[in-house]
């Protein structure tokens, strides 16, 4: 094609492209003020903070790096970091697993069955955190708890969930469970789109269950699993709401809070609201930040070796 | 960039820029004289006629403008949020506690020129409750309530395991310890009743108190968190719990109480006795009026009262803009007869109910001194007109803790030492002296303006 054809076929295409660009935009524009000024925004002010002694009350002033350089002596920030990664390993596989066993349970049943477990399964994720972190005092208590009752009907001497460091984060793991029916309403989805004809040939290869799913399901689904890791772990990262309520959340339960449950946004949470460093607290955010953008970063590289598109390059 | 592009995005921006003005900073106009304007409060709510009373008078007083009530608890981050952007409310109902905090960071007005101009009479007000609301010798809120802790004991528990409530003596450590261990019944491996409750570590200063120790300085800027004495007492508190099971079941007992309910731990024989906040007394009034109790003053080692009071106040926010009219209100709210006649009411209300009035304890003495004595009236129920005797006559040996620019951080300090000890991480003196390094470092940047 000559050089003289290609700009008269380009020309009336790119004005139609430049058109439906706008309208793209016209469209998006809700979206992409609501992100500058509410996200983009907040998150380059919160980055000039983190070099201020702000306080949201006096003059501010430059510290430079001060508040960067505080939070790697300040022994809370350590033990709150790691309370967090150590709940982020507990709770991500944990919720994975439960989710994806509730999803092969509920694919095997009948439409309309799977329709109300479906919707029995998503009710608790509509459940208010803070409610579950107040379920989460009664249920665990270690004395009168349900928990530990049901674990003495089967001859087990509950912990005591509440109080004992080494049982904190593993009764929330477990209070998180009830909450899983968003990873399984994904997981069901992407198990209903594995193709029948991959497992009537696998049948046919005679594969045990077990192969069934290990060789076939799971590479399937890949994509949803690796979707709701990356989701997973943000979200395990960011915990708050739950063991705040629990913990910290009225004048009492804060007399009592336990250093086992004082997760990184716990902290960072004291130092602006209840201490007034937000200047400090908005480093903490931005070394949240970090983590996360690193362990996001290893998760999609490691990816590409176990994640399967259908149609895609990977 | 074309034309067209450049004037989308300055509309974009005007549009935006006019949209962020449309969001709620309000202008600093101030009231002209007789005009009416309502003032705005943070973290006070209306929830009953001791509070309702009062503010109806509050109103009066300077009307034609009111008070627009809003929320219960103070909410920090509400209030930060406010002031930062100018909205700062008229009045904060505060934690006398956490008041440093603010004040020495600007945010609360000095009321000295109030006082001056309203002619406040600072006398009506009790020491310990001023001392808490005032820092560098400026005073920075007026006080309402008084909690006074005092010794509940309860004695059905005390009788059944063959002891008087004079056996639990907190200046007898050793005879205080056995009866703990006496009155203290298991079912199992599982607490039936709790013998002693220390109640730490909310009520340290009070154990520090008993044991000589003043845990901050008057000045509120030296912490004195690792004295060895505090160690010792926090040993000995400690030991208490362990010695009825442990922090983990104690905890997980006591959290099953139904504390404000008529099958409360004393009704239901599930705890024999602890120190604990006045208030109290008006709960266990209303929902067990035939508890037998015995209420007396916690005491130090040397057999002497002592009385660890706490409370909230009043306070103008610097950003207000009607700080006169904010000074008129709060002077009301907490003046002996605004207090007078909020607890005639509750006292109408109770004998309607059928039910004990064991009085308002407040920060003002004036008021103090006309509710109990005149309007409580408990003869008909001497069990709850000695447990009030017992509260009033702690009342005589009270302290507080001086107001610290750094006092929330100063109370995490000690309350995370103390839940280290108590969950085993730590012993009392390497707890408590990661304490006094934190609570230290707080008070000294505090101090320097960080």
């Amino acid at each position: 094609m000559s050089t003289a054809t290609r700009q008269r076929k380009r020309r009336p295409r790119g004005k139609n492209q430049r058109r439906e660009t706008l309208a793209a935009f016209a469209f998006l524009s809700p979206w992409i003020i609501g992100f500058l000024v509410l996200t983009a925004g907040p998150m380059i002010i919160s980055l000039v903070l983190s070099f201020t002694n702000y306080d949201g009350l006096q003059e501010t002033r430059g510290v430079g790096w001060d508040n960067y350089e505080k939070l790697l002596s300040d022994p809370k920030v350590r033990k709150s970091l790691s309370n967090t990664l150590i709940y982020a390993v507990m709770i991500v596989p944990s919720t994975m697993i439960v989710s994806l066993a509730l999803a092969s349970m509920l694919s095997r049943i009948g439409r309309r069955s799977a329709g109300v477990f479906r919707t029995l399964f998503y009710l608790p994720e509509v459940t208010p955190k803070v409610a579950i972190g107040v379920l989460f005092l009664l249920l665990f208590n270690g004395q009168v708890g349900m928990v530990n009752w049901a674990l003495g009907l089967v001859g087990i001497d509950g912990p005591q969930w509440s109080t004992d460091e080494a049982w904190v984060k593993p009764g929330l793991v477990l209070m998180n469970l009830w909450s899983v029916g968003g990873t399984v309403v994904i997981y069901l989805a992407a198990l209903n789109n594995v193709p029948r004809d991959l497992y009537e040939a696998a049948d046919l290869d005679g594969v045990s269950r077990w192969q069934r799913f290990r060789h076939v399901t799971v590479p399937m689904i890949s994509g949803a699993l690796f979707f709701t890791l990356i989701i997973q772990t943000i979200s395990a990262l960011q915990t708050f709401d739950e063991a705040y309520a629990a913990f910290y959340g009225s004048a009492a339960s804060a007399s009592y809070s336990s250093e086992a449950a004082l997760f990184y946004l716990i902290y960072l949470f004291q130092q602006a609201f209840q201490f007034l460093h937000m200047g400090y607290a908005s480093a903490m955010a931005w070394l949240l930040f970090v983590i996360i953008m690193i362990i996001t970063a290893i998760q999609v590289k490691v990816s590409k070796r176990f994640v399967y598109y259908e149609g895609g390059d990977r | 960039m074309s034309t067209r592009y450049a004037r989308t995005v300055a509309v974009a921006a005007i549009g935006l820029l006019v949209l962020s003005g449309c969001g709620g900073v309000g202008g600093d106009d101030q009231p002209t004289e007789g005009e009416a304007v309502t003032l705005t409060t943070l973290g006070f709510g209306v929830d009953d006629e001791i509070a309702s009373v009062r503010v109806d008078l509050a109103n009066e007083a300077i009307a034609p403008s009111t008070v627009k009530i809003g929320g219960n608890a103070f909410d920090a981050q509400q209030f930060l949020s406010a002031v930062a952007s100018g909205t700062a409310p008229d009045l904060i109902f505060i934690d006398r506690q956490l008041l440093g905090t603010y004040a020495a960071r600007g945010t609360i007005e000095p009321l000295d020129s109030c006082v001056e101009k309203e002619q406040i009479n600072l006398d009506q007000y009790r020491d310990p409750a001023l001392e808490e609301v005032t820092l560098d010798g400026k005073l920075y809120g007026l006080p309402e309530f008084y909690n006074n802790r005092v010794m509940m004991i309860n004695d059905d528990a005390v009788a059944s395991a063959g002891l008087t409530a004079d056996d639990l003596d907190p200046s007898d450590r050793d005879g205080l310890a056995a009866a703990t261990t006496k009155l203290t019944k298991r079912n199992g491996a599982d607490l039936a009743r709790i013998g002693f409750d220390p109640k730490i570590p909310e009520f340290l200063p009070m154990w520090a108190k008993a044991n000589g120790v003043d845990m901050i300085s008057a000045d509120g800027k030296t912490a004195n968190l690792d004295d060895p004495k505090l160690v010792a007492v926090l040993e000995y508190a400690v030991g208490m719990i362990d010695a009825q099971g442990g922090w983990g079941s104690f905890k997980a007992f006591r959290d099953s109480f139904d504390f404000f309910g008529e099958k409360n731990q004393f009704a239901t024989d599930q705890l024999a006795a602890f120190p604990m906040e006045d208030w109290y007394l008006n709960v266990l009034g209303e929902v067990s009026p035939d508890l037998k109790l015995t209420v007396k003053p916690f005491t130090d080692q040397n057999g002497d009262p002592i009385d660890w009071v706490t409370g909230s106040a009043w306070a103008v926010p610097a950003g207000g803009k009607n700080k006169d009219l904010a000074c008129q209100w709060i002077k009301t709210m907490s003046d002996a007869d605004s207090w007078i006649a909020a607890a005639e009411a509750r006292a109408e209300k109770r004998e309607a109910e059928g039910l004990a009035f064991t009085g308002v304890y407040t920060g003002n003495e004036v008021a103090d001194e006309k509710i109990f004595g005149e309007i409580v009236d408990l003869s008909d129920t001497p069990v709850y007109e000695d447990a009030v005797n017992g509260v009033l006559e702690a009342q005589e040996s009270a302290f507080s803790m001086p107001a610290s620019p750094a006092g929330s951080e100063f109370k995490a300090a000690w309350e995370g030492a103390v839940n280290r000890v108590l969950s085993g991480q730590q012993s009392p003196a390497d707890a408590m002296a990661q304490a006094q390094q934190e609570a230290q470092t707080a008070l000294d940047n505090a101090a320097a303006g960080n």
